[in-house]
């Protein structure tokens, strides 16, 4: 064993037997102690593995389930506080060795990078050929695995889908060690079970994903923005309804409300040649109002989480994700303006997914009546409310993912994928 | 066996795909006569008289989908009119391990639909009912035997549309467009059918009713709707769908091009493409497939092309106008001698016939034909068609080519006649040999029709043992007794309940006939 670190610092590491570790090491080039950053949400890993390859990553998982380690993947560790804590953590695989962009066949529109690829460096890859994976950069800093994992999803959504819909194949390997593919280099295919459907959002709980295929879009010539203020729910409501339902064909339908609505803005992104996005502003402009203005510059706000995703521990916002049918948006603005607590809420009006934050600070049971109340609001118009993040006493105090169907079924399919419940058990829903 | 036979063709055997049971003894028989009949009371008990087929003349009428080559005469065909009603089935043949086969209208052309000997078809064709549209949500409740133009209809009044529109959107069901996620021709900007579905009311095969998903996006949990559509029938029954609906665009423009070669055709795609531009379809015929569009429906495409492309641009005006003037440009650069501006709907109308009537035209120019669907990376396009030519050369079997050239999904056609003989099995020959085609350039077996029946034998070519195996875990969490569907999509699954790993030679449970192999 290498690095940093010694026992009294890490008491989690005296679980480990020294064979353990002897099988990581021979499994994987990088194997060292776990230092404090390593905690998964406050829960201590003994050990951190970083395997260069998708066949580091089997060996890493069979030595794993031999000595019975409970594994958490992490790509660039940008999210690893979201969800619940996990019930214990061994061995946290650190997948930010695999950072290479594989492939990018631009005559097909494809790309293939491995999963602890900055989202970045992906762009960057691919910017050359003037396109783009159509997918918001929501964290700064994450990777592919990460947005995976966790479903992030930004303003973008509304024209081109989330990773759910770019992405076409994925590698993935089994909490027993095995690899296994699904899809393809293809954008139509429907041969087999879309594997790449069950991993996206799955919290790291189902396979550890080491390599992504996406659909690329182009990248769009002109962009502006046009943005209004608005005072009240029903305005907000009304005027992206309009947008929504026009022939402007918009690129995004934001809302910004700050706390207490001061300073409420709508945005809508227009893209596409010149031509077009001149005469589409021309047209938002009309339907927004006298007080609607262009511009060339991208929002401050646009595509930014409504807190700090820099804060730790005690100092996090409680981080929420609101989902409703788009004709709930007036419902859930006035009910966050009617909590008790300072909400600022940001997202896409134009898809029904918006992010919200109570401040760092709050006291749980003030952030627990704020999330029911808010909760059932989404729940009123057929969608959910996330707890995303929290400080731990919020966490302990709040349900985080709240009521959902099918449990029975989703815990029935990690029972299949993860019999031992070796990869971050206890983070997902019904801790799973 | 591969492909669909357009006409009910004897190429081939009519065989039943479900292995005879050699080791069934008496005993078994009986208990499975008495499972039979079980159900069959309880489906008397919940479905009105007129929903239950068990008169072997009438249940013949159900023994293929659009794959006519093979058929089963199912041994029970019940039509529900309800999620309850098809439910109570459905617990029923879990209670007596029966196992189910779904079917909606039987268009599907992967036999997909193709019923069981030993068990019963629920027809989902009386669930007809549009139960919402939500203009304010852009969506769309509808069940499962809804037509899918039907859903385009009722939402035009709203100024909407449903995106997803294979060619048999005429008369194909959304229940069996969800199973197959079968999108068509649009599927290149506006994606596939699993794109458009935000939710489903599924019915368990342990017959439980679940929501999946619903009116708005990111459900929290496993995307388990993301693993059931396209899973062809074998993870349960969408007895209703939540789906998005489209904006109808301000503007459409269509254009037919007419090149010499499909080589142009293939080359005007790539540069369209790299020009950034996403057209609403890109589809391409050859010069044998635009003789049968003519013999057919005389749609007067261009004389003497060796390819056309169908070409439709939609979205906002400006764009649609600016764009369009890029694409005859690009067109004509790479050599098209002809371009043909639909500028109202009738002459929109007119282009799609050709390309939309392409499969069942073929049937004017030979006597029987496979349907083939694989998927090619776009760029290898001009080298899979050379490909093709030259096997349809050296085997003498004609091969007419009908594609989605924007996303590489290939129909080609592969023709015979079944009263030569030999020519039944060359056909199948080279179809196959397309398919590995495509595999090799790193496509897939299927676009959109499906594995079902008919493909299973491919799928080992496409995924390893590993892959597999590892699909077989989604299975054996929905349907451990695997009665939903049985014996297709995957060649010979696992047994749920034993733990992954490779196999070798026959699993001893199905060898001293303890357990079936699906």
């Amino acid at each position: 064993m290498s690095g940093p670190g010694t026992p009294e610092s890490h008491p989690a590491r005296g679980g480990l037997d020294g064979t353990a570790a002897t099988a990581l090491e021979s499994a994987c080039q990088e194997v060292r102690e776990a230092l404090p950053e390593d905690a998964v949400d406050g829960v201590a890993p003994a050990l951190v593995a970083r395997p260069g390859s998708t066949a580091e990553v089997a060996e890493v998982l069979r030595a794993a389930q031999a000595h019975d380690l409970v594994v958490v993947p992490r790509g660039r560790g940008t999210k690893m506080t979201w969800g619940r804590p996990p019930r214990r953590v061994d061995l946290v695989l650190d997948l930010s060795a695999m950072n290479q962009v594989l492939d990018h066949a631009s005559g097909d529109l494809i790309v293939e990078a491995q999963a602890g690829t900055p989202l970045r460096d992906v762009q960057d890859a691919v910017a050359g050929a003037r396109q783009r994976l159509a997918l918001d950069e929501l964290v700064p800093g994450a990777s592919v695995g990460g947005a995976l994992a966790t479903a992030t999803s930004g303003p973008g959504r509304m024209a081109t889908g989330t990773m759910r819909d770019l992405l076409i194949g994925v590698t993935a390997v089994r909490a027993d060690g095995v690899v296994a593919k699904a899809g393809g280099r293809v954008v139509k295919n429907v041969a087999g079970y879309d594997l790449g459907k069950l991993v996206h959002g799955s919290f790291g709980t189902l396979m550890v994903v080491t390599e992504a295929l996406f659909r690329l879009h182009p990248l769009p010539a002109a962009r502006r923005f046009v943005s209004v203020g608005v005072d009240s729910p029903e305005q907000a409501h009304r005027l992206a309804q309009s947008v929504i339902h026009s022939q402007v064909v918009a690129g995004g339908v934001e809302v910004d409300v700050p706390p207490h609505g001061e300073g409420a803005t709508l945005t809508v992104l227009l893209d596409g040649i010149e031509a077009g996005v001149a005469g589409r502003t021309a047209a938002t402009l009309a339907l927004l109002g006298d007080a609607a203005t262009a511009s060339d510059d991208v929002p401050d706000t646009w595509g930014r989480l409504p807190w700090s995703t820099d804060a730790r521990g005690d100092e996090r916002a409680t981080a929420l994700k609101l989902a409703f049918a788009l004709s709930g948006l007036e419902d859930v603005l006035r009910t966050a303006r009617s909590a008790g607590l300072p909400v600022h809420l940001r997202g896409s009006a134009g898809v029904g997914v918006v992010y919200g934050a109570l401040p760092a600070g709050t006291e749980p049971q003030a952030a627990a009546a704020t999330v029911d109340l808010l909760r059932a609001a989404c729940l009123r118009h057929g969608g959910s409310l996330v707890v995303l993040d929290a400080p731990a006493a919020v966490k302990a105090a709040v349900d985080p993912w709240g009521p959902l169907p099918a449990l029975d079924l989703m815990r029935r399919v990690k029972d299949q994928f993860d019999p031992d419940h070796r990869l971050a058990p206890g983070r997902f829903v019904g801790g799973i | 066996m591969s492909g669909t036979h357009g006409t009910t063709s004897s190429a081939g055997p009519t065989t039943d795909p479900v292995p005879p049971e050699a080791t069934a003894a008496t005993g078994e028989a009986g208990a499975r006569q008495d499972a039979l009949d079980a159900v069959t009371r309880r489906a008397r008990e919940v479905i009105p008289e007129e929903g239950i087929i068990t008169d072997h003349q009438r249940l013949r009428t159900y023994e293929c989908d659009g794959l006519a080559h093979y058929k089963v005469t199912p041994a029970l065909v019940v039509i529900p009119e309800t999620t309850e009603q098809l439910a109570a089935v459905v617990r029923a043949c879990a209670e007596h391990e029966l196992p189910f086969v779904a079917r909606g209208s039987g268009t599907g052309l992967s036999g997909g639909a193709l019923p069981r000997a030993d068990g019963i078809l629920i027809v989902t064709s009386r669930m007809r009912a549009i139960r919402e549209v939500r203009r304010e949500d852009q969506r769309a409740v509808v069940e499962p035997g809804v037509i899918n133009l039907d859903v385009t209809r009722a939402a035009t009044p709203y100024g909407y549309y449903y995106a997803p529109d294979p060619s048999s959107q005429q008369i194909c069901s959304i229940g069996g467009n969800l199973a197959e996620n079968s999108g068509g021709a649009h599927c290149l900007k506006y994606g596939f059918t699993t794109n458009h579905v935000l939710g489903a009311e599924l019915v368990t095969p342990d017959g439980d009713v679940v929501e999946l998903g619903g009116m708005a996006p990111d459900a929290p949990g496993y995307d388990l709707l993301g693993a059931v559509v396209g899973s062809e029938g074998t993870l349960g029954i969408v007895t209703a769908a939540t789906v998005r609906l489209v904006r109808v665009p301000e503007e459409v423009r269509t254009l037919l091009a007419g090149f010499e070669s499909t080589d142009h055709a293939g080359a005007a795609t790539s540069a369209i493409i790299s020009a950034g531009i996403v057209p609403a379809a890109i589809e391409m015929m050859d010069a044998l497939a635009i003789e049968a569009a003519e013999a057919a429906v005389h749609c007067n495409y261009p004389a003497g092309a060796g390819a056309v492309l169908v070409i439709e641009l939609d979205g906002a005006a400006v764009e649609v106008e600016h764009e369009f003037g890029e694409v005859e440009r690009l067109c004509r650069e790479n050599h098209a001698f002809e371009l043909r501006v639909a500028t109202d709907p009738a002459e929109r109308a007119l282009i799609w016939k050709g390309r939309k009537s392409a499969f069942a035209a073929v049937g004017r120019i030979s006597p029987d034909y496979i349907v083939q669907d694989g998927v090619i990376p776009r760029t290898a396009l001009p080298e899979v068609l050379r490909a093709i030519a030259e096997l349809s050369e050296s085997s003498g079997v004609r091969v007419a080519n009908v594609f989605h050239a924007g996303d590489g999904n290939l129909h080609p056609l592969v023709l015979f006649d079944d009263a030569v003989e030999g020519a039944g099995a060359a056909a199948e020959k080279v179809s196959g040999a397309i398919l590995d085609l495509c595999i090799n350039h790193g496509g897939s077996i299927t676009g959109e029709h499906g594995v079902g029946i008919d493909k299973a034998a491919y799928m080992p070519r496409m995924f390893n043992d590993d892959d597999l195996d590892t699909m077989q875990l989604v299975r054996c969490a929905f349907d451990p007794q695997n009665i939903s569907n049985p014996g297709k999509v995957f060649p010979t699954p696992r047994l749920c309940g034993e733990r992954p790993g490779r196999r070798k030679g026959a699993h001893p449970l199905q060898e001293s006939g303890l357990a079936e192999v699906f």
